[in-house]
This record gives structure tokens, sequence and C-alpha cells, in this order.
């Protein structure tokens, strides 16, 4: 009995000098990474995953950042925001990360902002686009950072398109009630149709296990309307606009970039063809910065990155901007230098971060043709 | 009016799925008096099954539904062997949490990379779905389908339970499983075969509604299951024609709801008619009463 012990605590005492001596050469500074590897969006969270990894290798192959070698916990939140705050945690509280780059879904990236902000630990979602993410009642949490554009931005956007770009006049949304980033954006694009002279017919809520949309699609198609607006993520999209189709709903689809992901099609087959949805890039896009990423990503991937990858490329290396401009690992300096960007150039293009901490930036408009996206054109904010 | 009869259209292809799942819940419960919650995660598996045997396999429809079947029968007959029938003469509450638990571990245990995984897949749609208008209403082969396969399940239902020695089985079980056994019955195979029968249905239920609503993942099951048991306590939990006058209700309900109200009530109004007629009439609207014998 007393020999295990001295062992346990010969082993204690080992890990505890390990650990001492890596912290004491101050060589290494430690990112958490919060996506979901798995459930109803896992491809967000694998595209997610290897940008990340692509940015990590690149800085640490040019030396790594402000002197010290980027090291990195990788955590899966399932899409789930009870899990994402468990791996929120689980990486501040076991791992002592300096920074977090996630979650990747807004209802996901709200718990992880709360508990972000709680731990002051400087936190940026690459793609979380609900408000709520950055501020709470009109409260701004100032660990939080985003490195895309907002929901009433991506709102507004398809509004506008709809309206002036396709010249529709009448629209109908369908949302999931218990997703703040549908109900979000379902809300602003009602605000925003009408103003522009609009008629919003039918706006009608789904909860997150529905898979029968027969009632509601009846609705929309006696409706007459000739836009349907579907804010949601692909896996739902995809569901609700086969069922429209075989229900005979012949309105223009529209919708958001939860849209972008090769199961879009798979799930939904030609439905979803010459739907429009807004995005944050196209791999079409002829911006040097934007084929050689594009370049780089297929070597190593061999896929085409989609949109949410490639924030993540640009957000994880704008962490990294903040990190060598505080030039130090300590989470407080790391937030005051992220919340001073205003000049950011990433592959998603010219990006500043506002007082809120919510980055300012245009948006690509996407069309599927054939099964595939194709860039329309951009919107600047 | 046009409306309304699509709608009911709407609602008639969700409920004869519910009442596929709702057939498993009250046999299983007539026999042995047990809510066997396994039994969405039965209807799980047969998606998966059916999922596996186009993607994969490429086999025609009928094999399709019949590996779906036969995989679920037999998943059935294991569980009620394994987790089931050790717990027959223990208190009902140590069952029923069992059920639970294989509920449980059937999610969580197909969910790991070696089996299902836990993504959300694209169910391939073995035909087209075309639909054809006729006087203001949309109707789709696929209505067609699964009222057909419904209807044929439920006919084979009748046929094995009142015209068969196996059906005669069931019935004494389920009357009386003690003297049923003294009178020669073997108890053990009739609880099994009935294990078997609501699974293939539950596994028939699962290729249909892989078709009609062509995305699976292992918790599926969850929220089908529920609505399918509630159906079949709204008819009368043990009575096979209450569980699919349940389930026709519980798809209306919904479908109506959605339609003229919101969609965000549809369960809400769905648990209040169950609630309604729970209180007006304890054991569901087909279910007799039943003494306690002591």
């Amino acid at each position: 009995m007393k020999r295990a012990s001295a062992v346990v605590a010969c082993i204690l005492a080992g890990v505890c000098l390990a650990a001492a001596a890596a912290s004491a050469s101050g060589k290494e500074i430690k990112i958490g990474l919060i996506t979901p590897l798995s459930g109803d969006v896992k491809t967000f969270g694998e595209s997610v995953k290897n940008s990340f990894l692509l940015a990590v290798e690149e800085a640490n192959a040019k030396g790594g950042v402000a002197g010290m070698k980027i090291a990195y916990v990788i955590q899966d939140d399932k899409n789930d925001p009870t899990e994402a705050a468990n791996v929120a945690n689980l990486l501040i509280n076991r791992h002592r990360v300096r920074a977090i780059v996630g979650a990747v879904t807004s209802k996901a990236s709200i718990p992880v902002s709360d508990i972000a902000q709680a731990m002051k630990i400087p936190a940026l979602t690459p793609t979380g686009t609900n408000p709520k993410i950055t501020v709470a009642d009109g409260k701004r949490k100032d660990y939080m950072f985003r490195s895309c554009f907002i929901d009433p931005f991506q709102g507004t956007v398809m509004a506008r398109f709809s309206v002036e770009t396709l010249k529709k006049k009448t629209a109908a949304v369908l949302y999931d009630a218990s997703n703040d980033y549908s109900k979000g954006t379902a809300e602003v694009f009602r605000e925003s149709f009408g103003k522009l002279g609009g008629k919003i017919l039918a706006f009608e809520a789904y909860g997150k296990d529905d898979v029968d949309f027969s009632a509601l699609l009846t609705k929309v198609k006696a409706s007459g309307a000739e836009i349907l607006y579907l804010p949601d993520y692909y896996s739902k999209v995809g569901l609700i606009a086969r069922q429209a189709r075989e229900k005979g709903v012949k309105a223009q689809f529209v919708g958001v970039d939860g849209w972008d992901s090769p199961d879009l099609v798979k799930i939904a087959g030609d439905a979803v063809e010459g739907g429009y949805f807004v995005n944050h890039y196209s791999p079409d896009d002829t911006r040097p910065e934007v084929q050689a990423w594009v370049r780089k990503y297929r070597e190593r991937h061999g896929q085409l990155p989609d949109a949410l990858g490639t924030l993540a490329y640009d957000g994880t290396r704008m962490l990294f901007e903040a990190i060598r401009r505080a030039g130090s690992d300590d989470p407080g300096k790391i937030r005051d230098a992220l919340a001073s960007i205003r000049d950011f150039s990433g592959v998603t293009g010219k990006m500043a971060l506002d007082a809120n901490g919510d980055a300012v930036k245009s948006a690509a408009i996407l069309r599927i043709e054939g099964g595939r996206q194709k860039f329309v054109r951009t919107v600047n904010p | 009016m046009e409306y309304f009869l699509q709608q009911a259209l709407n609602g008639l292809q969700l409920g004869l799925v519910y009442a596929l799942i709702a057939l498993g819940y009250t046999m299983v419960y007539g026999i042995v008096r047990l809510i066997n919650f396994a039994h969405g995660d039965v209807f799980m598996v047969g998606s998966f099954l059916a999922y596996y045997a186009i993607e994969r396999y490429a086999l025609p429809l009928p094999a399709v539904f019949g590996a779906a079947v036969v995989g679920c029968a037999v998943l059935a007959v294991v569980i009620e062997r394994v987790a089931y029938r050790p717990l027959r003469n223990a208190p009902r509450i140590a069952s029923l949490i069992t059920a639970i638990g294989v509920s449980l571990f059937l999610e969580y245990f197909t969910a790991l990379n070696q089996l299902f995984g836990p993504n959300f897949r694209a169910f391939p749609r073995p035909f087209r779905v075309v639909s054809v208008q006729a006087g203001g209403i949309e109707f789709t082969n696929l209505l067609g389908i699964i009222l057909a396969v419904t209807v044929v399940c439920l006919l084979a239902l009748q046929h094995i339970v009142y015209r068969t020695r196996v059906g005669r089985g069931m019935r004494a079980v389920s009357y009386d499983h003690v003297t049923a056994g003294l009178m020669g019955v073997n108890v053990d195979a009739v609880i099994s075969f009935t294990f078997g029968l609501g699974a293939a249905f539950a596994g028939v239920g699962g290729v249909l509604y892989g078709i009609a609503y062509p995305q699976i993942h292992t918790f599926m099951g969850i929220m089908p299951g529920l609505k399918a048991f509630t159906a079949a306590v709204l008819g009368g939990i043990g009575s096979v024609p209450g569980a699919v006058l349940g389930a026709l209700i519980m798809g209306q309900s919904e479908t109506m709801t959605a339609a003229y109200l919101s969609s965000t009530y549809r369960d809400g109004i769905a648990f209040l008619i169950l609630i309604g007629v729970l209180l007006w009439k304890p054991t569901g609207i087909l279910g007799s009463p039943r003494t306690e014998k002591v």
C-alpha cells in the first residue's frame, strides 16, 4: 500500500515537473478549438478543423507566433449548446488554453461566449452570425469576437436581393423557433422585406426535431408567395426544399450561409436547383488571395474549401495576428490586441472589428446550378 | 376546401407511419404489460438497415423491406431474451427502467463510428417521387405506397392474430399467461414472437419514414417513438385497432394544428387531446378496462 502511494507520488511529481518545464521555457501557447465534428452540421465542423490546422501549421512553420509555438486542443461540440458549454469549461479549466477559436454555429457559440467572458479568456467564433454572441441584453461581452458578418446584415442582403434583383413582391418564411440563428435572420428578413415594399404572406415556425413540413408547405403554397426564405442549416433546408417541390410549391428558394454544404444537394436532390443564398465568400471569386487559398486547401484536403472553413482560416490567423501584436500569452493582452484590429486582410476580404467585436465585411451571393454553387456577386456593407 | 383536403392527406401520411410504430408498442404492452421504450430505436435501426441495403448493396425495394424487417425482428428478439426475460417476474418498474436503458444503449452504441456513426445521413430514394394534381389536390406516389404497405401490414397482422395458431397463443398469453402456460402454450416462444412481429412493423415503418423524410441519424427514433406511444395510449394500449385509430388522430391533429394555428403548437395540442381522452376514458378510446388480478 505504502509502496503504491509512493509510486503515485513519484508519477505526480514527474508530471508536475514536466508541466513546469514546458511552461518555464515559455515557448508554447495553447489554443482551443470548439467545432462540431459529429451531428447535424458535421461538414461545417470538419472544414473548420481542416482550416484551423492549416493556419496553425503555417504559423508554426514560420517559427510560431511572437516566439511561441502554437499548441492546440480540439473539442467536438456536436452542435449542441450544452456540450459546447462543457467543452469550453474543459478547455479553459483542464487544458488551460489562453484563447479559443469557436464555436462554429450560433447556438453553440452563445454559451461559449458566456463562459469565455466569465473566465476572461478571449474567444473568437469564426462563423457564428447571431448578434447575441457578442452582445447580450445591450451589454458587450468584451472577451468575445468574430470574423464574420452578423445576421441582420445577411437577412437584409437577401431581402434586398429578392426585391431589387429578383423583382419579387411576396415572400413566405419558414424558420426553426428553437434556433437563435434561424429565428434571428427570419425576423430581419421579414422586417427589411416589408420596408422595401414587399409583403410577407406566411411567417411560420417549426421545431428542431420536425421532419414533416407538409402542413406548413401546403400553407405556403396556398399563400401563393413568390419567394420562400429558408434560414436554417443545410440538413433541414434539404428536407424542406425536397418536400416543398413534392407538394407543388413553385416559389423561388432563397437562404443563408447555413446552406453552404455539399450535403445540401445530397439531401435535397434537384429541389434546391436555382436557389440563391448569402455566403461569406465563393471559391469562384477571382481575387488572387482566394485562388491561392483554394489551391492550398485542395492540395491538402482534396476538395474545395467551403465558406465556414475559409472563415475559420481567417479567424485563426486574425487571432494569431492579435497574439503577435500582444507579444505575450496573457489572455487580457490578447483581448486588447484583438479589439484594436481595424484592417485585417483575409481570404474572405478586408475586415475591421467594430466596437462590438463583430467583423464588418462584404458578403457573396451564390446560386445553385447543376448541383454546384455559382458565384453571382459581392455585396458590400 | 381543397386546402383542408390537402392537409388531411398530409395528416394521413404522417398518421400511417405512426401507426406502424404504434402497433409494436401496443402488442408488446398487450402481452407482457411492458412499455418497450426501445421500440423507437428499433425503428431507427430499421431505417439504417434500409439505408445500407440501398446505398451499399443497391438492393431492390422488396429486398430493402426484407432486410429491415428481418433485422429488426432479430434485434427485438435478442433484446427480449437478454434484457426483458430475466426480469419477467420482477416488479414492473424494473422492466420499465431496463427498457429505457436499452433505448439509450441503442442510441449511443449505434452512434459510435464503428457502427452507424453520429452523423446525419441523406437517405437515398429508391424511386422517384411523382406528384399528380387532381381537383387542386396534390397526390404523390409516396402516399400511395405508404398507404398500400400499411394496409397490407394491418391485414397480415389481423390474419396472424385471429387465424393462426401462434395468434391464438398470443391472445391466450395476453389474457392470462399463467393459465395459458398451464394449457400447454409455450409462453416464452409466444412472447418472443410478439416482440419480433412488433419490431418487423417498426422496420417497415423505418423504411417508409426514411423514404418520406430522407434524413436519418441514430436519435431519429425518439420523437416518432414518443408520438407512436402516445397514439397507442390514446387509442387504448393493448388494442390493435386502437393503435391505428390513435395514430391517425395524432397525424391529423398535428397537421391540422400546423395548418390552422401554428406549427409550434402541434405537439402541445396533440398531448392536450391525449389528456382530454384519458380524463374521459382512462383506458383510451378502444381500450377495454382490465381488472387487476389478485
